[in-house]
């Protein structure tokens, strides 16, 4: 171990974040090795290490003869001081090798707030922030994940974008570096063949321009590269990588479990889910696979608790088969399973009685708005008899606790949609009178609010996000009608959600927003104890851009969105015509029901495994 | 039924896993073994195990123990290695036998400590350790569970120590009551930090090597 990270761990917290050797970590003879990878993810070790995809790309790339993939996380505010007080390199966890002389460092990026984080760990590696700083082939700074469906506030750090799903694109994008490597090309030319490849965006070969009022006015792809980039996906969820033998971490991480994926997509179209439209669309894993996963995966790793995970859980059509499949094996050997993600609409007492029998604590609904006028413009298609019912199911059977999740601030909410919420959390009280067999155990309802973020690629990319002074009005509004004590309330009240707003939807001249952020301080903002409001005004006043154009602002119909050279593979013009059912109210039914023709279709030939 | 007794490694990487964790571990680790860990009758059954004596974290040990019971009647042959195939770096199970000889006969444990001098070793350290660490009392400053600072005579907890000088480092052999208290072998540290600042280390490295019952045979 270097001793320099000896001396520093007895002084930070949990230091065995930063050590490594967990088991199933990959260690590789280094004379077998041609290609190094640090893959980053901008956010601490529990975080990052919860992350599905991040588990599985490692496992994929680590499969490639002469590649080998380590894993780097940015390290908690104490850890970090040590390391740059001490001259310590950021480095990666298998080997220990500080990542400067890695070939291609690839971040994994899922929100917008793990931003900064992305500029501090480049930096604390050494290597220069900007793209164009960056003359040699190594280090290639490569990016992926959700966050990237707009990656233009971080344009000009970020060499290549993966977009989608990167099973297959990886792979095909470390071959090209070592192609590059060999035939002894230039950057420019590695990155001009990397945006021929199908599913890579590579920011530099695009040149936008501003109208005068700061909208985009044109994006001129440069050099052949294509005029628009739509993601990858895996079409075939059963001949997909499922990392069975995955790290083992030997410290508790927030998803510190089995994650077996049951499916991607979601049939359901809620019009602000950017996650229901950029996973598109649905491709199910079968049942027969996904239980030999979940047996494999338990008995590789020792966990006793496996979440069946994906969008929407309950509309995996052979949920109870699996379940069912599943509980011999569970009762066996002590296992539970949790099942998040699922719909008041579909939650029934069948499958209730399958799930973990001894922890009946607490179940969570998120019917997003409290009225079915609202929940129609959201195309959230949940009533409020069939979220009773569910309460009415769950309270029957032994559940003595219902968190519920609602949206402040989306499209056209009025006071009553506000009040609505608090109507629903005394509907729900009262199902709990009817239905608890012991009421002497006492219910907790609790109602979280978060305040609605328009993302890119969502029916709702034209709208504008409320204003702080009004979604603090909302939430007292809403506090102030919640008066039983046993319902609780949590609000988001956060500036963070406004930083959100302005990055989701932000262009190419946040880049320089984001440096002076970053270089007034802002390193782990997706967290609370990180996150300062007075730091991102600053560096809006000096960079002279208004942080409510981004957010607050509504976009026109024919207005160049700064993502627009990126496809999901849903069609923008179905975006603008959920916008518009919206508008009216106008629910779309799931795809289940019918094919609403959004075009995602099209990136698996035709025809969607709902 | 049988009551069984881990000995295990605890060593580089494995030396930062908390105590909590530690025993999540190896939770994880047992059902490669095939044996029905006895659990609690509770709410929320959980696996009985306990570590005998929690190492702290950053140290390395040769002899942890670990106590568990499982439903079959077994010795304990074949466990270590299941168990070893499922194991972090820096884990390494030696040894699983029965639970014979009660945790009460443990008395002291014996550790190797490495005093380390960024400066080289200063002259004449070693003779005034030496008699530091042979006083009849060493106050020093500790923190309690109740977070506040308390003094605490570590002298009486203290066995015996040998002193040897290497390169830019003093080794110390320490042999330190084990439990009702137990002293930490850190805490040498802190009281030449208290004592004799000037031979302060600038970085103290520890390893178990040995625990032993009350006549200094190895405690198993």
């Amino acid at each position: 171990m270097d001793k320099r990270l000896e001396r520093i761990l007895p002084r930070v917290q949990k230091p065995a974040r930063y050590v490594g050797g967990e088991y199933n970590a990959v260690m590789k003879d280094k004379t077998d090795v041609d290609t190094r990878i640090a893959f980053c993810f901008p956010d601490t070790y529990e975080i990052g290490m919860s992350n599905l995809g991040m588990r599985i790309l490692y496992g994929v790339m680590n499969e490639i003869p002469g590649v080998w993939c380590e894993r780097v996380f940015a390290p908690w505010g104490d850890m970090e001081q040590e390391m740059r007080r001490a001259g310590m390199p950021l480095f990666a966890l298998e080997s220990g090798d500080p990542i400067t002389d890695f070939d291609i460092v690839a971040f994994s990026v899922g929100y917008e707030m793990a931003f900064p984080a992305i500029l501090n760990m480049l930096d604390l590696a050494g290597i220069p922030i900007h793209s164009a700083e960056r003359a040699a082939l190594t280090p290639l700074v490569i990016a992926g994940g959700t966050a990237m469906y707009n990656a233009e506030p971080i344009a000009d750090f970020i060499d290549i974008v993966s977009l989608g799903e990167g099973e297959e694109v990886t792979v095909e994008l470390v071959g090209l570096y070592r192609q590059a490597r060999r035939e002894g090309w230039t950057k420019a030319e590695l990155l001009r063949r990397a945006a021929q490849l199908p599913g890579l965006y590579v920011p530099s070969l695009y040149d936008v321009t501003y109208n005068e009022d700061g909208t985009v006015a044109a994006i001129t792809p440069l050099e052949g590269a294509p005029a628009v980039v739509t993601k990858r996906i895996v079409t075939d969820m059963d001949k997909s990588y499922f990392p069975v033998k995955t790290i083992v971490p030997s410290t508790e991480i927030v998803q510190d479990r089995v994650m077996l994926e049951l499916f991607r997509g979601c049939i359901r179209g809620c019009r602000f889910c950017q996650a229901g439209y950029v996973y598109r669309p649905v491709r199910n894993r079968s049942r027969e696979l996904c239980a030999q996963y979940g047996v494999a995966s338990c008995n590789d790793s020792g966990y006793q608790e496996v979440t069946l995970s994906s969008l929407s859980t309950s509309d995996y059509p052979p949920l109870t088969e699996l379940c069912d499949e599943l509980e011999e094996f569970c009762t066996q050997r002590h296992v539970n399973l949790s099942l998040p993600s699922l719909r008041a609409d579909n939650f029934s007492m069948n499958l209730m009685q399958r799930l973990a029998r001894g922890r009946k604590t607490g179940l969570t609904f998120a019917p997003e708005a409290g009225t079915q006028r609202l929940r129609d413009v959201i195309n959230k298609n949940v009533t409020l008899e069939e979220l009773l019912r569910s309460c009415h199911t769950a309270f029957a059977g032994g559940y003595n606790a219902v968190k519920l999740y609602f949206m402040l601030g989306l499209p056209t909410e009025t006071d009553e949609d506000v009040l609505g919420i608090a109507d629903i959390a005394a509907r729900v009280m009262h199902e709990w009178r009817e239905a608890a067999p012991n009421k002497n155990r006492g219910v907790r309802i609790t109602v979280s609010t978060s305040w609605f973020v328009p993302k890119p690629h969502t029916a709702f990319q034209w709208e504008p996000q409320i204003t702080r002074e009004e979604y603090e009005r909302r939430v007292k509004l809403l506090r102030e009608a919640i008066n039983t004590k046993t319902v609780t309330y949590n609000w988001h009240d956060s500036a963070t959600s406004v930083i959100e707003a302005v990055l989701a939807r932000g262009d190419r001249k946040l880049c320089k927003v984001l440096e002076t952020v970053w270089r007034k301080g802002a390193t782990l903002d997706a967290w609370e104890e990180y996150f300062s409001f007075d730091r991102w005004q600053e560096a809006f006043a000096e960079c002279g851009v208004d942080p409510a154009f981004y957010a607050n602002r509504r976009r026109e119909k024919d207005e160049l969105m700064p993502w627009s050279m990126i496809s999901s593979g849903v069609t923008e013009a179905y975006l603008w015509r959920e916008n518009e059912r919206a508008r009216q109210g106008i629910t779309t039914p799931d795809c289940r029901t019918q094919c609403n023709g959004c075009g995602a279709n099209r990136l698996v030939g035709g025809k969607c495994d709902v | 039924m049988s009551k069984l007794r881990l000995l295990f490694v605890k060593e580089a990487q494995a030396s930062y896993i908390s105590h909590l964790d530690l025993i999540r571990t190896f939770q994880r680790a047992f059902p490669r073994t095939e044996l029905d860990i006895k659990h609690t009758q509770g709410y929320h059954p959980h696996p009985i195990m306990s570590i005998v004596l929690p190492l702290p974290v950053g140290q390395s040990s040769d002899c942890e123990l670990l106590d568990f019971e499982v439903v079959q009647d077994t010795d304990g042959a074949g466990i270590a290695e299941r168990l070893n195939t499922g194991m972090p770096m820096g884990l390494r199970v030696l040894d699983c036998y029965p639970a014979t000889r009660p945790i009460r006969e443990l008395a002291y444990l014996r550790a190797e400590m490495e005093l380390e001098y960024d400066g080289g070793v200063p002259a004449g350290a070693l003779d005034d350790l030496h008699l530091l660490l042979a006083r009849p009392e060493l106050v020093i400053q500790k923190r309690t569970k109740r977070k506040d600072l308390a003094d605490v005579d570590i002298a009486p907890m203290l066995r015996s120590v040998t002193l040897t000088e290497g390169e830019g480092i003093v080794c110390a052999d320490v042999t330190v009551q084990a439990q009702n208290p137990g002293l930490n072998p850190q805490l040498l540290g802190k009281a030449i930090e208290t004592y004799l600042p000037e031979l302060a280390p600038d970085f103290i490295r520890v390893r178990r090597k040995a625990i032993l019952d009350a006549e200094g045979r190895d405690f198993r």
